[in-house]
């Protein structure tokens, strides 16, 4: 769930106006506490981008010892770091298309339809969601042994899939279950197959649901560890090139780039807030 | 991670309704065809135990592979100069380049990693790779993973290698692989720390330290400071010994901070340990590049010594151009050149007065240095340093292997 | 025809994916149990030969890390529930217009790898670091006082990974309690307290069992934090089982033990299902 399907659930429901309360020095507490979570929340995020600017000679990126932005401009002189960050990359948008191919079809049929299965198909997707990602890298990493598979890229896209997919179908699914049935009925009036009322009526409602599956499982795969960690072999993503890291030490490059992922996402969320929130006032 | 994980209505509904009759029936079905799936799997292993080499392996390995111009080179941190001057001389001697990365840490670990890969005939993206002499090593010969290596294309390797390394016992001939270097387990400290210096296996149990010792998580080296505490020699130990040295080793549990691959040296660094089990030549270096004072002694009880070895994995993709790199550390001078950095045990004695004659064209601190590397034992060790120092534990049958695993785990997964 | 073709309909549109997770979710579980049950070595290869022992062996080997992680991820859960439900209440009453902003600024974490937020926590909290250096300094910390491989920074990291996960059920169960009901209690004559305790926590426990359920899972069979955060003697069945599985090639250990792990689990929630009543978890699930 992303901030932006929140943000329109709580547009769709309550049209709440401030709720008068008389908690007085109790408001200010808890006022003053959500600040003080939040910054906690924040801090090592702030760490993180502190130190992408700390002017320390070597690997050891642990004292502060000056500022710089020297690192922005070396950004790629680790050669494998890099190329486990374009590597994570790429499986991240594979595997996001893919996932969100698989997914909205099952998040559509299980918001739209009743039929048999759908019941267990619900329990799949609960269970998918819900299951410890050690259980489901160890399973996958069973699987592949047995099977005589090596551990490698494609192993680690088809991990991601997996588990993105339930994720896109619940996105899409809340959508669907909330559709407005009169428009596909209008449409099939006026003469159109289910299949072109799908399309050109349906999917373009429910397309910015689709939209925030496919970040969600872009951001899922790509921040990945512990399934990865079973299905890559000596595969290096970005993330696993950083736990391989921290024996040796973490090189201030790394902190620049996990900086510009999250300036990165946090653009693309508020982009997407903002686009659907002018999108819902037209 | 994902936000949304609130369950649907619908599922939990599902989780707790009862099923219908229908359902059930279909259920023992399932049931019986999950014990048919559960029978039909298996892993594949790829080998027998101490199988030896065919006498027309070699042959048929290197049949048909050509020189491709690259080596992607595995190793373990600290086992070359950053810039790697080795490598440079090599490329422009022939033009072949080389991707070093330093992707290995402990042995345990490398071996998991690169199994499955190796099992279904993949390439592991390495030519070239550096493993110890630990019981992984016989995991690796005997799943059929290492190239038999063609010693007719290694000249300075029998030119210059020290007789000793020819028949090592792990690996008699050379098969499979040739050393990189040997090196020596025993003890670093911190002398400003500890406020004494350290000498024996025992100081790693003084209470004085509680909190700020460090041990290694790799059984087979935790388990010979084990055994050499309680007075066995690894060589000759038993399981009866292997149990005692477990329990001594509990004993310490409480007064260790962590049980470290090769990070036990950046935690010395830190000060979050004052002395710990350690390999020799990291000492040697961390003090050079970071200008610390660290001591390394090996202890009176004994030290471990060990030996990584180039091996050749068998499904490398330019096993031509890594044996050829293989042999080019082998060459004297750039044998003395490694040992000069890395500080650990070097294979070349001839490298002991190349590092002389080196060490005569400096001058101050670097001659100083140099010369002391020349003459440390810890490089070039006499046969009398080699009585102190004993092998990791051999395991004869896989079972014995497991059960020692068994014995010393649980000591380092809490 | 068409009848026919819009019954197929759903079962086409989840074939694709539902045939994904098949392969890949359901039929790895099998293969996982199917290992538990093997016997062997990594050399010579597992044969499948029935052999449930290792079921016991390595429950009797590692029952201190199992239940050490069911201790660690309960004290986690409970700490977020402590920690989230203010924050989930200030939003959803008094948040106004920003409501989104600050759920936003709630999951704003997720966007750096979690690799990497465990390490800056891991920098923040050494033994030399910015927290311990200054206390140390002001003599206010002993000389040998280190938080790194202490359970006090397992847990705490614990409880900042899944924070958000324990803030977004509350809030969405507090969100939906309808003004009326609470105005209603105060035509009543119920003071703030007692509106709280009798009208508004009740209304919210659903969510505060939801987000326990969801934190309490990925807490206990987490690893990352106990690797990065702690020390051996805070090791979690996590870590025991990736050690099997990614040090020891022992697979029918580790996969016994994911078993063993995944049955706990699974009793637990279905216990909580059954003692809450599936009804009132179902309101606040209801999207």
């Amino acid at each position: 769930m992303t901030a932006q399907t929140l943000q329109r659930q709580v547009a769709e429901e309550a049209p709440a106006p401030v709720r008068p309360r008389r908690r007085i020095s109790g408001t200010g507490l808890m006022h003053a506490y959500t600040w003080i979570l939040i910054a906690w929340l924040v801090l090592p995020i702030a760490v993180m981008i502190a130190f992408g600017f700390n002017d320390t000679p070597g690997r050891y990126n642990q004292t502060w010892q000056g500022f710089t932005v020297k690192w922005y401009g070396r950004l790629f002189e680790y050669e494998e770091l890099t190329g486990a960050l374009v590597l994570s990359l790429v499986i991240a948008v594979v595997s996001s298309v893919g996932a969100t191919a698989l997914g909205t079809g099952i998040g559509y049929a299980l918001g739209r339809y009743r039929f048999r299965g759908s019941g267990a198909l619900n329990l799949v997707m609960f269970a998918a969601i819900a299951s410890p990602e050690l259980i489901l890298g160890a399973s996958l990493l069973s699987l592949f042994v047995s099977l005589g598979v090596g551990p490698g890229v494609v192993t680690i896209t088809i991990a991601h899939i997996m588990f993105s997919i339930a994720f896109v179908a619940t996105v899409v699914r809340a959508r669907v279950v909330t559709l407005d049935r009169s428009l596909e009925e209008a449409a099939a009036d006026l003469g159109a197959t289910p299949w072109t009322a799908f399309w050109k009526v349906t999917f373009p409602i429910i397309l910015p649901a689709v939209f925030s599956g496919l970040l969600l499982a872009f951001a899922l795969s790509i921040d990945d560890f512990v399934v990865t960690q079973f299905t890559a072999g000596t595969t290096t993503t970005f993330p696993l090139w950083i736990w391989g890291a921290t024996r040796i030490g973490i090189p201030p490059q790394v902190n620049v780039m996990g900086t510009l992922i999250f300036v990165g996402g946090v653009l693309i969320a508020v982009l997407a807030n903002v686009r659907s929130r002018r999108a819902q006032r037209d | 991670m994902s936000a949304s994980n609130i369950p649907d209505p619908a599922l939990l509904r599902g989780l707790t309704s009862r099923r219908f009759g229908r359902r059930d029936a279909l259920r023992l079905s399932g049931l019986s065809a999950l014990g048919l799936a559960l029978a039909a799997c298996g892993v594949e292993g790829k080998g027998k135990p101490a199988a030896s080499v065919a006498p027309d392996a070699v042959a048929k390995f290197w049949a048909g592979k050509t020189k491709n111009g690259h080596v992607d080179f595995a190793s373990w941190p600290l086992y070359m100069d950053p810039k790697k001057p080795e490598l440079a001389k090599f490329t422009a001697k022939t033009k072949i380049t080389v991707k070093y990365q330093e992707v290995i840490q402990e042995m345990g670990p490398w071996f998991a990693k690169v199994q499955p890969q190796l099992s279904a005939g993949q390439s592991i993206g390495y030519d070239l790779m550096v493993i110890t002499n630990s019981f992984q090593f016989s995991q690796f010969r005997d799943s059929g993973f290492l190239a038999p290596l063609d010693l007719s294309k290694m000249p300075n390797f029998a030119k210059n290698a020290a007789e000793a390394y020819k028949k090592e016992a792990f690996d008699p001939g050379n098969q499979f692989s040739v050393p990189w270097t040997s090196g020596i387990t025993g003890i670093a400290y911190d002398r400003k720390k500890t406020g004494r210096d350290i000498t024996k296996l025992a100081d790693l149990w003084d209470p004085a330290f509680k909190g700020h010792i460090g041990m290694m998580s790799d059984t087979q080296e935790l388990g010979n400071f084990g055994l050499m505490a309680v007075g066995v020699d690894p060589a000759k130990s038993t399981e009866d010994d292997w149990k005692k040295a477990a329990a001594r080793l509990k004993e310490q549990k409480p007064l260790v901070r962590k049980y470290y691959d090769q990070s036990y040296i950046d935690a010395l660094g830190q000060g979050e340990v004052w002395l710990t089990q350690a390999w020799s030549g990291d000492v040697f270096q961390k003090n050079v590049s970071d200008g610390t004072d660290f001591k390394f002694v090996v202890p009176e009880e004994g030290g471990t010594i060990w030996t990584d070895n180039m091996t050749i994995p068998i499904t490398a993709k330019n096993p031509v151009d890594a044996i050829e790199l293989m042999d080019f550390f082998y060459d004297v001078e750039i044998a003395a050149s490694l040992a000069e950095y890395i500080s650990y045990v070097c294979p070349v004695p001839a490298a002991q007065e190349q590092i002389g004659k080196d060490a005569a064209k400096r001058s101050g601190d670097d001659r100083k240095a140099m010369e002391k590397i020349a003459t440390s034992p810890l490089v070039f060790p006499s046969q009398a340093d080699y009585a102190n120092l004993h092998y990791y534990v051999s395991f004869d049958v896989v079972a014995k292997q497991q059960a020692y695993q068994k014995i010393f785990e649980p000591i380092v997964l809490g | 025809m068409s009848l026919f073709r819009r019954r197929l309909a759903p079962y086409l549109l989840v074939l694709p994916g539902g045939v994904w997770l098949l392969l890949f979710f359901a039929i790895p579980m099998i293969t996982m149990l199917s290992l538990s049950l093997q016997q062997g070595d990594i050399v010579s290869g597992y044969r499948f030969t029935g052999h449930w022992q290792t079921y016991l062996d390595s429950v009797e080997a590692y029952h201190t890390q199992l239940v050490r992680s069911l201790v660690y991820g309960a004290i986690a859960s409970l700490a977020m529930a402590v920690l989230a439900f203010p924050v989930a209440y200030w939003i959803a009453f008094h948040g106004g217009k920003r409501k989104p902003t600050y759920l936003f600024l709630i999951l704003l974490p997720f966007f750096v790898s979690f690799v990497l937020r465990t390490i800056s926590w891991r920098q923040i909290l050494t033994d030399e670091g910015p927290v311990l250096h200054p206390l140390r300094e002001l003599g206010l910390v002993s000389a040998s006082f280190h938080l790194i491989g202490t359970p006090f920074a397992v847990i705490a990291g614990l409880v900042y990974n899944f924070l958000p996960f324990m803030v977004l059920p509350i809030y969405v169960a507090l969100e939906r309690i309808d003004p009326r009901v609470v105005e209603a209690a105060r035509d009543l004559y119920a003071g703030p307290a007692t509106a709280f305790r009798r009208v508004i926590f009740p209304l919210a426990l659903p969510g505060v069992f939801a987000g326990v359920l969801l934190t309490f899972v990925p807490a206990s069979s987490d690893y990352v934090n106990s690797s990065v955060l702690g020390s051996s003697d805070t090791t979690m069945i996590g870590q025991v089982i990736q050690a099997q599985y990614l040090q020891n090639s022992d697979y029918p250990t580790a996969s016994a033990l994911s078993f063993v792990l995944m049955a706990v689990l699974l009793i637990g929630i279905f216990a909580y299902a059954r003692l809450l009543g599936t009804e009132d978890v179902m309101k606040v699930a209801a999207r």
